[in-house]
């Protein structure tokens, strides 16, 4: 195949014919789209609101001067494609503009709260892949091919139902059973270690019963394949052939849905930090969006989406350095 | 019948020429074989016929006249595969009526689809039938009573036998010469296998890499090719001791 | 209908069913029944605990949980449906769009679909929630907007599947509207997947909107949905924590419903088509397989490579076991090539895959004798055994594209073997390598050792795969359909190449095809299978002329050659091949067969050998078969005449 379409293939030499070299190109682009649409989306997001967000924000009962001002100010009476240009001309500075109910630099507010979603997110991240690429091997090994049919029911199962629970529910719940009743652990903020422990749960436990069970399924999957075949047929021993062969392959596979879980986890913080009243980006921009701090959550929104598209980025050149063929499959 | 006419054809897919600048006569009444591997261009030319690839440049006429690229078409097709040119949630009944002209009553349809049905030997009381309910031979004979269904002065046949199991391959070659012969069909029949083109095929062209490198009647070519990559697909031709094995 | 139906008999998808029906009967009854309860303000019992008067206390107006609870399903599930209309009519509108509009404008709305999906649903529900407003109807527009990404990508996909399907571009071709084609052909064909996911879709919205409402952007007092009854009973965990457990079940139920019932739909739909093949059991009779006439036909037992003796292949089936290879005996020598031919479904391949050890569990082997080089194969593997098998054996299998690790190195795969049973170390193991990809005729083998598969074409891979084989020193190459994913000339040279490493190192050949033509040109011997066993066994140059047993004769009459008669049909070989799982009893090509009796349709003929060597299962065997002008042989009722007579 690879030969016959290079026959007919305008030839292109040099530097960009390297196959790393047009991946790399063609994932910045696109990710440098995917960034303007949400620059775009978040700066539309405020003149979409119906009515006027500062007479919102400020209330029914300020004065039509203090309105006036503040409009002045953000510029919302220039015309529409001088407010982009000069919003994106401030997001270059690091300017997200000034929070009307703190009356702090919207920067100020995010480098406040950013750290403590961050950490709730990466050791969220850590503890759902710790969890579901060893128990995921290891049930697609023992139920391939029909084998321990009970095993398979009982994980596909637990982990259907687990998968399904809302990571705000399995909060409430965790806060009841470990920090009510038993009072083993706090029931919210973050100010010891022991803390941590029920949000990062609470965040992780779906995602990594998802992620588990499609690790088990492309790990059946692959153990089916031919090449998988072709290693048995080298009479390497078993190990060999699931870690060595298989599992690359399974992994490959299992991240194109693993991303999605995972960048899903980024936004999950929204919910589990309100939960558990953990002082980060998730607890502020429904507060912001409640009291109708509408430059908050147009930064926030912002961040979490910056956060969506690293994260599918770097999903993306994790499957390139897997599997080469990732690379040139969209050509 | 009417002849199928290829001038000067070209398809590009993005940087890539899978066809170009063929040309090539079906004659009225006769069947051409086109032989060539993979990535040739061979489906590519048939489906351009069609409508189903974009052609670039070139012109493909049916008895003088451009084929149109929308609504009914004076040439119908048949596929590779019988498991994937059949609607699994029409009756075959259904899909042959699909494909004839418009206009014609419930019960005049009822009784050109049994006729067509017939006519691939086939029995027209299972027109209610599931394609899931029938071999790939089966199906594959459907699929001509559809493409005969639509009236067509010319078939073309994709590689329409590769996906079948030997034992039935035979009965499908059968009926392909039997209804050229009946009906006086152009067929251009595409294939892979120089034994089968030589079977149904009076004129054959062989394609390379987009073009066609040679054509000419299929007693002459297979005895006495003139371009060296015939003779390279000749000697390949398993179980045959050849004469015309190229000079190394 | 029938496969809807059978969602039911499982037990998941029968509680899901159950719960999903009780959830929806309970959102019309619950208002009707319990308004009053549910609104009953009792300012003397505020924030109480559960009690026998109120099952899950009462909020900060001494109101009864449980009923509100109740009362708010409707609600709840009202809100959760509109949006996922509102999700599904969005997404079917971006899901057909890129077929309707066709190539550019199409690829644009693909691009921004996949922008859309990569950002989660709650991050689009927020977005859209800023937008919308604060409420219950913006929470319903924010989340139907927020699923429509998703749910378009996948209708995108499902038609996209569809429409590059043959039958689509047949009635393209058949002049029938694009618009028609889509309802006609496209929607029915993705229509169950997609009902399946929204009402997967139903139960996330519920979920979705359960989270808006906790964050307190949803449903706004004094209306209340379960998210709202949550959000205000989580303020008051400590006081009373049923007033947040209550309605986290019920939102927790009735999301798992729906959920699992559509888990439980898709999985159902999805035995319906794969399942139901019937299976008979194993009759006593075709046990007693092969004659052992043949053990003495082939010479002495010193330079035999393989050896196989009953060899059956048999897996569990619905109604017992289906059993594809019923008794197989044939032995290798060395430098010899035999070709085993047959249709799909004669149990060729499982052969070759049986006497390599490569049949898996629940696959079962069986074999009165099965040995290689001496060393018996039935017995548990050892690592001996392992090695072996591992050198002396090599393997060439059919699709060279997938028959190779798409995420390693080439060379690194052909030394992988070498470096376990040889001991070889890195270093020297890829130069082995290297050099065996020489012997295989793969140009600047260096090079190429350190691409990856896809970087190969078809008949390089092949080559490489015959390479790995000789990195040890095989006695036997097992190629299970060499050549038929590649193009005539690549195969021929594949085929050469296979020629020239028997002459060259005399390796014994087993070649598997379904093609007549080219065992005949390769092997010295033929054994031809059908349903499972061997029904003939001949030199491979007697097989255009003096096969004896009538499907051998058909089989070789029904391909055409470059000599075949141009003015006479092709012989046609009526009926199909026998399903493995529903073995005939008698002579399985029996009803097939011209020359079949009623012998041959009560008893099964053994494998006979015959002085020369030659054996073969059948009744008839070189009895002549008339070919009719018509293409199809003589009938059965007039052969069974001339028997009688």
């Amino acid at each position: 195949m690879a030969l016959a379409s290079s026959v007919a293939t305008s030839p292109r030499v040099g530097v960009w014919s390297h196959p790393w070299v047009r991946f790399g190109v063609r994932r910045l682009g696109r990710l440098l789209v995917s960034l303007w649409v949400l620059v775009t989306a978040s700066f539309l997001m405020i003149h979409l609101i119906p009515g006027d967000p500062v007479r919102a924000a400020l209330g029914p009962t300020a004065p039509a001067a203090l309105v006036a001002a503040k409009r002045e100010e953000m510029g919302l009476d220039d015309p529409l494609l001088a407010q982009y240009w000069h919003y994106l001309q401030s997001l270059f500075t690091g300017d997200l503009g000034t929070s009307i109910t703190l009356q702090l630099p919207v920067s100020q507010v995010i480098a406040q709260r950013l750290p403590a979603t961050l950490a709730l997110a990466f050791l969220a991240f850590a503890v759902a892949v710790a969890i579901a690429v060893p128990l995921g091997v290891t049930m697609g090994v023992r139920t391939r091919r029909g084998h321990g049919r009970r095993t398979e029911l009982a994980f596909t199962g637990t982990s259907v139902v687990l998968g399904i629970i809302p990571d705000f529910l399995l909060g409430v719940l965790l806060v009841y059973v470990f920090a009510v009743t038993l009072g083993w652990l706090p029931v919210a903020g973050n100010d010891s270690p022991s803390a941590y422990v029920l949000p990062v749960l609470a965040l992780a436990v779906g995602p990594a019963a998802i992620l588990a069970r499609i690790i088990r399924v492309e790990m059946v999957t692959v153990l089916q394949a031919d090449f998988v075949r072709t290693a048995r047929a080298k009479r390497l021993p078993a190990r060999t052939v699931h870690l060595g062969h298989a599992l690359p392959n399974a992994l490959t596979a299992s991240l194109t849905l693993g991303g999605l879980i995972l960048t899903s986890m980024v936004a999950g913080t929204v919910l589990v930090e309100n939960v558990f009243a953990w002082p980060g980006l998730g607890s502020m921009i429904v507060s912001s969006i409640l009291n109708k701090d509408y430059q908050v959550v147009q930064a926030i929104v912002l961040v979490y989406g910056v956060g969506v598209l690293l994260v599918n980025t770097l999903v993306d050149v994790a499957l390139a350095l897997l599997d080469p063929r990732s690379m040139i499959r969209e050509d | 019948m009417s002849e199928l006419r290829f001038e000067g054809v070209t398809v590009r897919y993005g940087a890539t020429t899978a066809v170009d600048d063929v040309s090539l006569v079906v004659p009225p009444g006769s069947v051409v074989g086109l032989v060539g591997e993979s990535g040739s261009g061979k489906s590519t030319l048939a489906r351009a016929a069609v409508g189903l690839a974009p052609v670039c440049a070139g012109l493909i006429t049916v008895g003088g006249a451009p084929v149109p690229s929308r609504g009914r078409r004076p040439l119908q097709m048949v596929f590779q595969d019988p498991y994937s040119s059949l609607d699994p949630r029409m009756s075959i009944g259904e899909s042959v009526a699909e494909a004839m002209p418009r206009g014609a009553g419930r019960a005049e349809r009822r009784a050109e689809v049994a006729r067509l049905l017939e006519l691939v030997h086939l029995d027209p009381t299972r027109a209610a039938a599931r394609p899931a309910e029938l071999s790939g031979g089966q199906r594959q004979r459907v699929a001509l009573a559809r493409a005969l269904a639509g009236r067509p002065q010319v078939v073309i046949a994709d590689e329409i036998t590769s996906a079948l199991d030997v034992s039935i391959q035979g009965a499908v070659l059968n009926l392909v010469r039997e209804l050229q012969r009946e009906l006086g069909l152009s067929i251009l029949f595409i294939s892979h296998n120089l034994a089968v083109v030589r079977y149904v095929a009076t004129h054959v062209a062989v394609m390379r890499d987009g073009r066609i490198v040679e054509e000419g009647a299929t007693d002459r070519v297979l005895a006495a090719p003139d371009h060296d990559y015939t003779r390279e697909l000749l000697a390949a031709v398993p179980g045959l001791s050849t004469p015309t094995r190229s000079p190394r | 209908m029938k496969r809807w139906m059978s969602v039911l008999r499982t037990p998941v998808g029968l509680t899901a069913t159950v719960l999903s029906i009780g959830v929806l009967v309970l959102a019309v009854v619950a208002p009707l029944l319990w308004t009053d309860n549910a609104d009953a303000i009792d300012t003397d019992d505020i924030l109480a605990g559960p009690s026998a008067q109120h099952w899950a206390g009462t909020d900060n107006l001494g109101r009864d949980i449980f009923y509100r609870t109740l009362v708010a399903t409707r609600l709840s599930v009202e809100l959760a449906l509109a949006a996922t209309v509102i999700a599904v009519v969005v997404g079917l509108l971006i899901g057909t769009a890129p077929y309707l509009l066709g190539r550019r404008p199409g690829r644009v709305v693909l691009a921004g679909t996949n922008i859309a999906v990569a950002f989660p649903g709650i991050l689009l529900a927020l977005f859209f929630a800023v937008i919308f407003g604060v409420g219950a109807k913006g929470a319903v527009l924010a989340i139907g907007f927020a699923g429509a990404p998703t749910f378009g990508r996948l209708t995108q996909t499902l038609v996209a599947g569809i429409s590059s399907r043959d039958f689509v571009a047949a009635a393209h071709v058949a002049g029938v509207p694009r618009l028609r084609i889509l309802f006609r052909h496209v929607l029915p064909n993705v229509s169950e997947p997609l009902v399946v996911n929204a009402t997967i879709g139903a139960g996330a919205a519920l979920l979705s909107f359960a989270g808006l409402s906790f964050l307190g952007l949803g449903v706004q007092q004094p209306a209340y949905d379960w998210g709202r009854l949550l959000f205000d009973g989580i303020g008051s965990i400590y006081v009373n924590p049923a007033a947040a457990l209550a309605p986290g079940i019920a939102v927790l139920v009735a999301g798992l419903a729906f959920n699992l019932f559509g888990e439980s739909v898709a999985k159902g739909l999805g035995v319906g088509v794969v399942g139901g093949i019937p299976a008979l059991p194993p009759s006593p009779e075709a046990l007693e397989a092969d004659a052992p006439a043949a053990e003495q036909a082939h010479g002495s037992g010193t330079d035999l490579v393989l050896d196989v003796r009953d060899l059956e292949v048999a897996f569990p089936g619905p109604t017992g076991p289906i059993r594809p290879v019923r008794g197989v005996s044939f032995s290798v020598r060395r430098g010899e090539a035999l070709g085993i031919v047959g249709e799909s479904g004669s149990g060729k391949s499982l052969t070759a895959l049986a006497v390599s050890r490569l049949v898996e569990a629940p696959g079962r082997v069986d074999a009165a004798r099965l040995d290689l080089l001496g060393s018996d194969l039935r017995v548990e593997e050892t690592k001996a055994q392992r090695r072996l098998l591992g050198t002396s054996l090599a393997m060439v299998f059919q699709d060279p594209m997938t028959s190779f690790n798409p995420t390693r190195r080439m060379g690194g795969q052909l030394a992988e073997g070498a470096r376990h049973h040889q001991g070889l170390d890195r270093a020297s193991a890829l130069a082995r390598a290297v050099d065996r990809m020489r012997a295989v005729r793969i140009s600047e083998p260096e090079r190429r050792a350190h691409q990856y598969p896809h970087e190969f074409s078809g008949g390089m891979r092949q080559r490489a795969m015959i390479g790995m084989g000789l990195m040890g020193s095989p006695a036997l190459i097992v190629a299970d359909e060499p050549t038929t994913a590649l193009d005539v000339t690549v195969q021929q040279q594949v085929l050469d190449l296979l020629a020239a490493i028997r002459a060259a190192e005399d390796v014994a050949l087993v070649l598997i095809s379904h093609d007549v033509t080219v065992v005949g040109e390769v092997c010295d011997r033929v054994l031809v299978m059908y349903a499972g066993k061997i029904v003939e066994d001949l030199p491979a140059a007697d097989l255009a002329a003096t096969a004896r047993h009538p499907y051998t004769r058909a089989l070789v009459a029904a391909v055409p050659d470059m000599d075949t008669d141009l003015d006479a049909p092709l012989a046609v070989i009526p009926g199909r091949p026998v399903d493995p799982a529903d073995v005939p009893a008698g002579c399985a090509f029996a009803a097939r067969c011209p020359l079949a009796t009623a012998r041959c349709h009560a008893e099964e003929p053994p494998l006979e050998a015959d002085g020369t060597g030659r054996r073969v299962a059948c009744w008839h065997a070189g009895e002549p078969i008339d070919l009719e002008v018509d293409g199809s042989l003589l009938g059965r009722d007039e052969r069974e005449e001339v028997e009688a007579r």
